[in-house]
């Protein structure tokens, strides 16, 4: 890649087979071309990396935090707070941005630090590819590096060599006073800015057709009820412009701008589109415990990104009570409270095995029809890990006269079975023989049992031929 | 003018104040609730002893296990299930521990699109998940799995019921079965009950036949406490008195019982 630095063409960037010839970035193309024939020199457009760099941004705003903005000329900067447990944990989040960063054809690294400069310089300079700084390990990690990770013109750089400040360690141990007065202020910022003594907020990336309403205070506010309030008047300022534009949130953003330099944020997913404005405040104001004014608020963003078309319903004022009626709400706030993967419906699944044959669905779904048996008896609480039972049975297809149970032991007075249950040989080799025959048993006092035994009784390819519990029906 | 005498007060007859102080209270009782009406269970016997012939709809109403089933409630969900297999709608059910199989619930008559399950990580969050779905129009009924059910979190639930109109059931179930003494507890819940799984009703072969409950109803506002043996709920949670077997017709005795003959055969 070739650019201008002042009147001559310089190189910009190059690739990793580039680097290895020895070239470096800044260096006249006249005295590349000469040094590396072959060389083949594309014209940088920065115009149009920093367009598919704000693409790029905008794509992992939605997968990944709500913050998120372009770190020119080639990076990406994610506020993660609060955001890595989704993923599994810091790492897990990395590695699956790495790993969607490799299939879309870009080669990446990814560092995740207390700091904005800190994870910057990380990301460039260190060697591992995918970095988790734990937290207070910052200044440890940085200090090795060259000024350059600092984010500083090059100039400054070579600059700060000539004395001898060739680390970040060094430049952090150097007197302060005589170095802001030769080398101006920006080191310094830069340095604090890396370590963390800085603050420096990330201001998120807008697509431009997203909808959002802002508000400017005159003071800082703080109070819950206010914000409370004011984030009521954006949720309607919202829903207005999402209905002349008949569109309904999928999710939304809040930024709540605090005074001290730093950006709260919210975001709330929503089952179905929608722009009830109350509900959505609702919704919002319940997300408000987990934000922290500091000193003050001085400025609300709200935005709602990703939004759907969502045309208007006829109302039906008379049907109070209706089968069908509109769950999204409920099931919003239940996902909100609760997690969203905690509220779903359980739907049949393709399998004979039991454990197999219910799947999670969404809670919106509706699932058309079942699959499971209607005839053959399913127990109302089913064991995810069936419980090993001692049993005395008297022949292989019979079921067993007596079993005991978690230390009580039970005679059978009546039992249904076997149902016999085959192995899935189409998913896994090991199931290929196997068969499990499950009972339904009666005790004398009524208590009604879902067993099984492992195997057909005879064929010790089948199964261990031990009995499990596996429900109680009640 | 003349003087007319004052009218001398009528005779009070007690039975006609009470009855009168009667009416008012339950007029004032009535004032927030969405509606008076009642689920039968269609069970003769079961819904004359209950007050207005069936379970109150927009109101709390606990069950329980007896014995080992405090701890799997299993007598107790079905017949939860059964109950608002018959009304209109969908049901939450709340829980905290996730070992309800959803084909058994199809099998009293509450297939998948009628459910939705909401998994909380404590007792107070399948209050709360109850709470909020009581308050949502539009539901059967809300179900939430408990074993601790104070006076103030029943009081809450009952209200958020009488409000909306929805049955709310809690299926009372223990870690342990000592901690089912917890049932003597007073709450502000409508009725409460206790199922018993009983010997299943007798077959003419070898074979398991329809479950049967032993039901009792420990607690009633407005009515008496009573018990009676059940045959446990059918394919669309309809509850059935026992019948002694010999005084059955071949008929229905070879379509009621095709169940358990099918399965002995199989």
């Amino acid at each position: 890649m070739v650019g201008r630095v002042g009147r001559r063409r310089a190189i910009a960037h190059m690739n990793l087979a580039a680097a290895k010839t020895g070239l470096r970035i800044g260096q006249a193309v006249a005295h590349a071309t000469a040094l590396v024939p072959g060389l083949v020199l594309h014209d940088l457009d920065a115009e149009a990396d920093l367009a598919a760099l704000q693409r790029l941004a905008l794509w992992a705003q939605r997968l990944y935090s709500p913050s998120v903005a372009a770190d020119p000329p080639d990076g990406l900067v994610i506020d993660a707070t609060g955001c890595a447990h989704l993923f599994g944990g810091e790492e897990k989040m990395l590695i699956d941005i790495r790993d969607r960063l490799t299939k879309a054809g870009l080669s990446a690294k990814v560092a995740i630090a207390d700091s904005w400069g800190g994870a910057h310089a990380l990301a460039r300079y260190s060697l591992r590819p995918v970095f988790v700084v734990p937290q207070g390990a910052l200044g440890r990690e940085l200090h090795p590096l060259p000024v350059a990770a600092l984010r500083l013109p090059a100039e400054l750089v070579q600059a700060l060599a000539k004395p001898g400040l060739d680390t970040i360690g060094e430049l952090d141990a150097a007197a302060k006073g005589p170095l802001a007065h030769r080398f101006g202020l920006e080191p310094i910022r830069r340095l604090d800015q890396a370590l963390g003594r800085e603050r420096e907020p990330i201001e998120p990336v807008f697509a431009r057709e997203t909808l959002r309403a802002a508000k400017i205070f005159a003071e800082p506010i703080g109070a819950p009820e206010t914000m409370a309030r004011y984030l009521g008047e954006l949720t309607v300022e919202l829903c207005a412009a999402l209905e002349a534009a008949s569109l309904g949130a999928k999710a939304l953003d809040a930024f709540f701008f605090r005074v001290d330099n730093r950006i709260e944020t919210a975001r709330l997913g929503l089952s179905a589109p929608s722009r009830d404005a109350p509900r959505l405040a609702k919704l919002l104001c319940e997300k408000l415990e987990t934000i922290d004014p500091g000193f003050g608020i001085d400025k609300m963003v709200l935005a709602a990104p990703g939004a759907e078309a969502l045309t208007y319903k006829q109302g039906d004022a008379l049907a109070g009570r209706r089968a069908g009626a509109d769950l999204s709400g409920l099931i919003d706030t239940l996902a909100l409270r609760l997690g969203a993967e905690s509220v779903y419906r359980l739907a049949s699944a393709d399998s004979d095995i039991p454990e197999r044959s219910v799947r999670k669905a969404p809670a919106l779904e509706r699932p058309a029809a079942f699959s499971w048996p209607v005839d053959w008896p399913r127990p109302t609480r089913f064991f995810p890990r069936p419980e090993p039972i001692e049993t005395v049975a008297l022949l292989p297809d019979q079921p067993p006269a007596w079993f005991t149970w978690r230390g009580v032991r039970r005679r059978v007075r009546c039992a249904d079975g076997p149902e016999r249950v085959f192995g899935e040989w189409w998913k896994a080799d090991a199931e290929l023989a196997r068969s499990r025959d499950y009972f339904q048993v009666e005790d004398e006092g009524g208590e009604r049992y879902w067993i099984y035994r492992d195997g057909d009784g005879e064929d010790l390819a089948s199964g261990s031929q031990r009995w499990f519990m596996a429900g109680v029906f009640g | 003018m003349t003087l007319t005498p004052a009218p001398a007060a009528p005779p009070v007859s007690p039975p006609v104040t009470l009855a009168a102080l009667r009416r008012q209270v339950r007029a004032v009782e009535a004032q927030d609730r969405a509606t008076q009406a009642v689920l039968p269970f269609g069970v003769g016997p079961l819904d004359a002893r209950l007050p207005g012939g069936g379970l109150a709809l927009g109101a709390l109403h606990e069950v329980a296990g007896g014995a080992d089933e405090a701890l799997h409630g299993a007598a107790a969900a079905r017949f939860a299930a059964g109950i608002l297999a018959r009304a209109q709608g969908e049901v939450l059910w709340c829980r905290r521990q996730a070992d309800l199989f959803a084909p058994s619930l199809a099998q009293v008559g509450l297939p998948p699109e009628r459910v939705i399950f909401a998994d909380a990580g404590d007792e107070a969050g399948v209050l709360a998940a109850m709470e909020e779905g009581l308050r949502w129009p539009g539901l059967a009924g809300v179900v939430g799995e408990v074993g601790k059910l104070s006076m103030t979190a029943s009081r809450r639930l009952q209200l958020a019921a009488e409000k909306s109109g929805q049955l709310a059931i809690a299926v009372r179930r223990w870690r342990r079965v000592a901690d089912a003494a917890d049932l003597g507890q007073p709450t502000a819940a409508q009725t409460r009950w206790r199922v018993s799984p009983l010997p299943s009703s007798p077959l003419p072969v070898p074979g398991v036949g329809r479950p049967r409950w032993f039901l009792e109803l420990l607690r009633c506002r407005a009515g008496d406490a009573f018990d009676i043996e059940l045959e446990a709920c059918d394919a669309k949670g309809h509850l059935r008195l026992p019948a002694p077997l010999a005084h059955r017709s071949a008929g229905a005795r070879a379509g009621s019982e095709h169940r358990g003959q099918a399965r002995a055969i199989a």
